[in-house]
């Protein structure tokens, strides 16, 4: 990879048909990916990666969901025995784990791996290599998960794993080792989103859209992945002392030797609590985008909008303690942490005002989609007002760990977060796959996730009140918690419904769908300027912004970029506040070697459970892929000198 | 042979190992509640001679239901502290009785040997715990007390305790590989 | 089992607890309001296009709206942070002169002890706190292995039990009766069953029952009682249950010296019968899997000679 000063021959834009049209055939060429299962093995274009990553979390969900499914079994009567304790601690802890760390973060920057070169306009993700590897890293840590689940190995300590029930004396064999790596392969792959977002939406957006037109969503992808660079270290490191302590004999969490139990819970809740604001900031600018779209206008108070996000993206380092007010730290402390829970309330009320503004003074089309957003503010209004609730020390002593938490963990993650994702996928499937989802049985999809999710999860909060804790394998019939047990459990139902529902939408429109066409929706932002599914190389021109967004300003002469050559894989790098072109970037063509990175990460993480010096041949593993990695080959070395010569 | 038939047959093989590793996962994590292990009444007699008359007596043995469970060991290393072997074995170094992470065994270091020890008792000092402390976890501790020199797999050894540390953890004890010995002289004893 | 107990944060029995309600009724019509408003704000916002073209606002006037809708939520949220933190103070001052409880989370049952200055006075029990009604009682809270969590809601918000960490916790039961309680900490297998009770009762009958509960077990009423007493004695019974009074004096499980005065046995999880108490000696694993009482293989006139001998120990 080389980096070439700007070269004067850029011209920014071209004005009408007057210069000649770009080799589309060539580029065709150039950013073609090889067919077959090479080629699917080797692909570096980000909507493959990010379609596969989006793909492999819902195959997540559906298997965490199959959890829940059983969980709920369970529990719909007291004294239930479909599940004993050693199971169903299994199941509870692997669909948290899964949920959180192998789908709700996932799913949620890969909508941004697949948008947000698209929405910047631009060709590919900043570093195509490292994204492919960050997709397989993923991958060999939700595998390592699930088979080790299947082999009776599964995760028993909770999605929190706290010490010392988490710990070596506790928690004997491999289990808790399982829970750590395969946390630490997602945290991997969630950096290297990170790192692939901010680089491209800061580096590599089309001239003119600067970042104060830059769509809400781009917005809302970069303020999580600088939360996930700043809070995904210290589970990373959380995740590593646990397995020292459990292999090597480390005493972090040991109070005999001098460590401590709460400093777990302190590293773990420092990256937990911004970790729900991780899945929630990208569903916002979901809500942003359909709500912009379906309202035909662009959204009200921008500036204010921008400052929510990142306001809320700050304030969620501060909250961490609340998951903490039982373990008795002083009441003084706890009420600054009171504080700032209810003050985060205010820039997401912010962004709830402005998007019912927007509908207010807009001309809303009632859609799926945004159909889906007004189940968003009805399910996520009662999460964030049982939030808030949460937020009081006292109030929090009774509820806390409860049912209560459990309601509103739900209402917050599947309100603030499935809903929203629903909403996305029905906006952005035309584009994915150039056909319409059908909009009946997205409907149908609706009132059931919508029902069911309330059926589901609403009875939760009174049991909670009533005394029920979190994370039982049953009850007894004495307390009287089965009624609403069961009612709980026939919802659980409802929601698998709905998802099935899902399913077949997605099967059916895949094939008998209406066909999209670029823009369907009408929308706004760059990615429907394009075909859909737009082809490798994303914009035959890359366009030129005028204004907020990008289609609904364009003017008649509708500048593009020129000067980009269609026989390299070239793309425009611009600055970083005003996307004043800057210089040409050459970027990188498939290869093999991300994937054989992650498998040698796979071996060093793994074979490191067991034995210490696992690490140090996994280590050297992981040198020689990245060595293979940078070793510059014959291809890559000829278009370089192309490249050179040219400039 | 096709490169392709190759492939296949390294990729079978490669299955297959990979079963087998993965079997012993299972056999590893493994949580028996309600199990009714094996008995060992008039079973593994510890011979310090090789020579016997007549016939030789096959010795039987009750193989071990949790050599391999991690779980049982680590129940074992619960029960070694909470009925008190620490008394005279220490945390393994021995004081009143002998020491248990070295190689020596005076009545056999087989698992059924060990339980033998616990539940009949020993000459010179051990008690019988027969009657009192039930088969299952006379299988625990003597799969824990195999741990303590090291002839327990790694991954199913114990890790560090959540005290003030006393010893390497049994995960990282040396293997010692058993070597019979026998009662020391009064003299020698503490 | 039938319930008899109050369990629930808002069938408040005591001070700690009832502070609570006038916040919560607070959080719950506050909530109620908001979320009709907002809920009403976004349907009427996507509806009222449907009947006609209703005319655009304007810009300037949505923008005030949205700064008076923001300022009314941080009004709404500092009126919630004034009460809340005044709840919070009166909730975290020390009582006087309370009643000291340390209260021990094992896998999976609670030991308690009740400290007296005379050490003879000093009493063991396990999973039934006996308080006095109108006294405030004030509880340590220590762990013997993993993180626990006491909880009784009824009667104040819970506390964590963490190895390495002394916590305290205080409630005073204002009416007397029966308040449940669960861990609220995961806590292994059997953290769904591992309850306890507290039983308030009026100062004089707490006092008659301390008495009680200090004297050494009851010694075998007949030979039966006899019998069943040699069997605990010499069976897996005397590793792990202490018996104030007999040789049996271990200390993994939990004091059995007036084990018939409770009225449940294995952690709140069953009713102290005659027909639960055997099956538990027989089959622990079947209520309560991955607990660590094993199970007893007992001929049945020694067990029956066991649960006529612990019938006994009032």
């Amino acid at each position: 990879m080389t980096d070439v000063a700007a070269p004067p021959r850029l011209a920014a834009e071209r004005i009408g048909s007057a210069a000649p049209a770009p080799d589309v055939a060539e580029l065709e060429r150039t950013w073609h990916e090889r067919g077959g299962f090479w080629g699917w093995l080797t692909t570096v274009d980000h909507k493959s990666v990010a379609k596969r990553y989006i793909i492999t979390a819902f195959g997540f969900f559906l298997l965490g969901g199959i959890l829940a499914a059983a969980m709920r079994l369970q529990l719909s009567r007291p004294e239930n025995t479909v599940l004993g304790p050693d199971r169903y601690n299994q199941f509870f802890s692997t669909h948290g784990t899964t949920m959180m760390f192998l789908f709700a973060v996932p799913v949620m920057y890969s909508l941004g791996l697949y948008l947000v070169p698209l929405m910047v306009g631009t060709r590919n993700v900043a570093y195509p290599r490292l994204n492919s590897y960050g997709y397989y890293t993923y991958l060999v840590g939700g595998l390592f998960l699930w088979v080790s689940l299947v082999l009776n190995t599964g995760p028993d300590t909770g999605w929190f794993s706290y010490v010392p029930l988490a710990g070596p004396e506790y928690s004997p064999g491999k289990r808790v080792d399982v829970w750590g790596q395969a946390v630490t392969f997602t945290e991997i792959a969630a950096l290297v989103a990170a790192v692939e977002i901010i680089a491209t939406a800061f580096k590599m957006r089309a001239p003119g859209l600067s970042l104060h037109r830059l769509p809400l969503f781009v917005w809302a992808q970069i303020v999580t992945a600088f939360m996930i660079i700043f809070a995904m270290p210290w589970v990373a490191v959380a995740s590593q002392l646990l397995p020292l302590e459990r292999l090597v004999g480390t005493h972090f969490f040991n109070p005999a030797e001098g460590g401590d139990a709460l400093l777990w819970q302190h590293l773990f809740w420092f990256f937990g609590h911004p970790e729900v604001y991780i899945i929630f900031i990208p569903a916002l600018g979901i809500v942003s985008q359909v709500v912009t779209t379906f309202s035909r206008r662009q959204i009200v108070a921008y500036p204010a909008m921008v400052l929510a996000l990142v306001a809320t993206g700050v304030l969620a380092f501060g909250l961490w303690v609340h998951h903490m007010f039982a373990t008795g730290l002083p009441q003084m402390g706890m009420s600054f942490f009171t504080a700032a829970s209810a003050l985060i309330a205010v820039p997401t009320g912010i962004q709830f005002f402005c998007w019912i503004a927007t509908l207010w003074s807009g001309r809303p089309r009632l859609e799926v989609p945004l159909l889906f957003i007004l189940g968003f503010v009805v399910v996520f209004m009662i999460g964030g007002l049982s939030g808030v609730m949460v937020a009081s020390v006292p109030w929090d002593l009774q509820v806390h760990d409860t049912f209560f938490v459990v309601a509103h963990l739900h209402y917050v993650l599947l309100g603030g977060g499935v809903f929203p994702l629903f909403a996305g996928f029905y906006y952005w499937f035309p584009k994915f796959t150039g056909r319409m989802l059908s909009p009946a049985l997205g409907r149908l999809n609706f009132w059931l996730f919508f029902i069911g999710v309330n059926l589901t999860f609403f009875p939760m909060h009174e049991l909670g009140i009533d005394g029920m804790p979190r994370r039982v394998y049953t009850y007894l019939a004495a307390t009287g918690w089965g009624g609403l047990n069961l009612l709980a459990s026939i919802g659980a139902t409802i929601i698998a419904l709905s998802v099935i529902t899902f399913l077949a939408n997605v099967a059916w429109s895949l094939r008998e769908g209406d066909v999209a066409g670029p823009n369907p929706w009408e929308a706004d932002t760059l990615e429907w300027g394009t075909a859909s599914p737009p082809p490798p190389y994303n914009f035959a021109e890359l366009p030129v912004v005028e204004g907020r967004g990008g289609l609904w300003s364009r003017s008649e002469a509708r500048p593009v970029v020129t000067g980009l050559r269609s026989d390299l894989r070239e793309v425009l790098v611009t600055t970083v506040l005003d996307a004043v072109p800057d210089h040409l970037h050459f970027q990188p063509s498939p290869s093999v070697w991300p994937l054989l990175a992650a498998l040698a990460t796979g071996v060093l993480f793994i074979s490191g459970i067991f034995t210490p010096w696992g690490f140090v041949v996994g280590a050297a593993l992981v040198t020689l892929a990245l060595v293979g990695w940078a070793w510059p080959r014959g291809k890559e070395l000829e278009d370089q000198r192309r490249q050179e010569q040219r400039a | 042979m096709s490169s392709r038939s190759v492939s296949r047959r390294a990729a079978a093989a490669l299955a297959a190992g990979a079963l087998v590793a993965l079997l012993g996962a299972c056999e590893r994590e493994a949580r028996r509640f309600r199990e009714v292990p094996p008995t060992v009444t008039g079973m593994a007699v510890v011979r310090e001679v090789d020579l016997q008359p007549g016939n030789p007596i096959p010795v039987v043995t009750a193989r071990s239901p949790y050599a391999e469970n991690a779980y049982a060991v680590s129940q074992g290393k619960q029960l070694f502290q909470a009925y008190n072997c620490v008394g005279c074995h220490a945390n393994g170094g021995g004081g009143m009785g002998p020491p248990l992470m070295d190689s020596e065994w005076i009545y056999g270091s087989a698992p059924e040997n060990i339980v033998q020890t616990i539940l009949g008792g020993r000459p010179n000092g051990m008690p019988s715990f027969g009657g009192k402390v039930p088969a299952t976890q006379a299988w625990q501790l003597a799969a824990y007390v195999r741990s303590l020199s090291g002839l327990v797999r790694k991954d199913v050894a114990p890790g560090r305790s959540d005290h003030m540390q006393v010893r390497v953890q049994e995960q990282s004890l040396p293997e010692q590989r058993p070597r019979t010995s026998t009662v020391p002289p009064a003299s020698e004893r503490p | 089992m039938t319930r008899d107990w109050l369990q629930s944060a808002l069938e408040a029995a005591g001070i700690q607890s009832a502070r609570l309600l006038p916040l919560w009724r607070f959080m719950w019509i506050v909530s109620i309001v908001v979320f009709v408003l907002v809920v009403a704000a976004a349907l009427w916002a996507v509806a009222r296009h449907r009947r006609d073209a209703a005319p655009p606002p304007s810009e300037r006037g949505m923008t005030r709206a949205i700064l008076g809708a923001t300022a009314l939520t941080i009004a709404t949220l500092f009126a919630f942070l004034v009460l809340d933190f005044s709840t919070g103070r009166a909730i975290t001052r020390v009582p006087h002169n309370p009643l000291v409880i340390r209260l021990t989370g094992h896998q999976w049952w609670w030991e308690v002890e009740y400290d007296d200055s005379i050490p003879q006075r000093h009493l063991r029990t396990a999973n039934e706190i006996h308080v006095p009604v109108g006294r405030p009682v004030l509880f340590q809270l220590e762990s013997g292995d993993v993180i626990h969590s006491f909880w009784v809601p009824s009667l104040a918000g819970k506390k964590d039990q963490i190895p390495g960490k002394e916590n305290s916790v205080w409630f005073q039961a204002d009416t007397a009766g029966i308040y449940r309680g669960q861990c609220a900490e995961f806590c292994g297998y059997q953290h769904a069953k591992m309850a306890l009770l507290v039983i308030a009762v009026p100062p004089d009958s707490f006092s008659k029952w301390y008495d009680s509960q200090l004297q050494p077990a009851a010694p075998p009423a007949d030979s039966i009682a006899a019998r069943g007493q040699s069997v605990f004695v010499s069976s897996a019974c005397v590793m792990c249950h202490t018996i104030e009074g007999t040789q049996a004096g271990s200390n993994v499980g939990p004091p059995l010296t007036h084990i018939a005065s409770r009225r449940t046995i294995a952690a709140g999880t069953l009713e102290n019968t005659r027909g639960n108490l055997a099956g538990w000696i027989v089959d622990p694993q079947r209520i309560k899997p991955g607990a660590n009482m094993p199970p007893n293989g007992l001929s049945s006139a020694d067990l029956n000679a066991l649960l006529t001998y612990l019938e006994g120990l009032r």
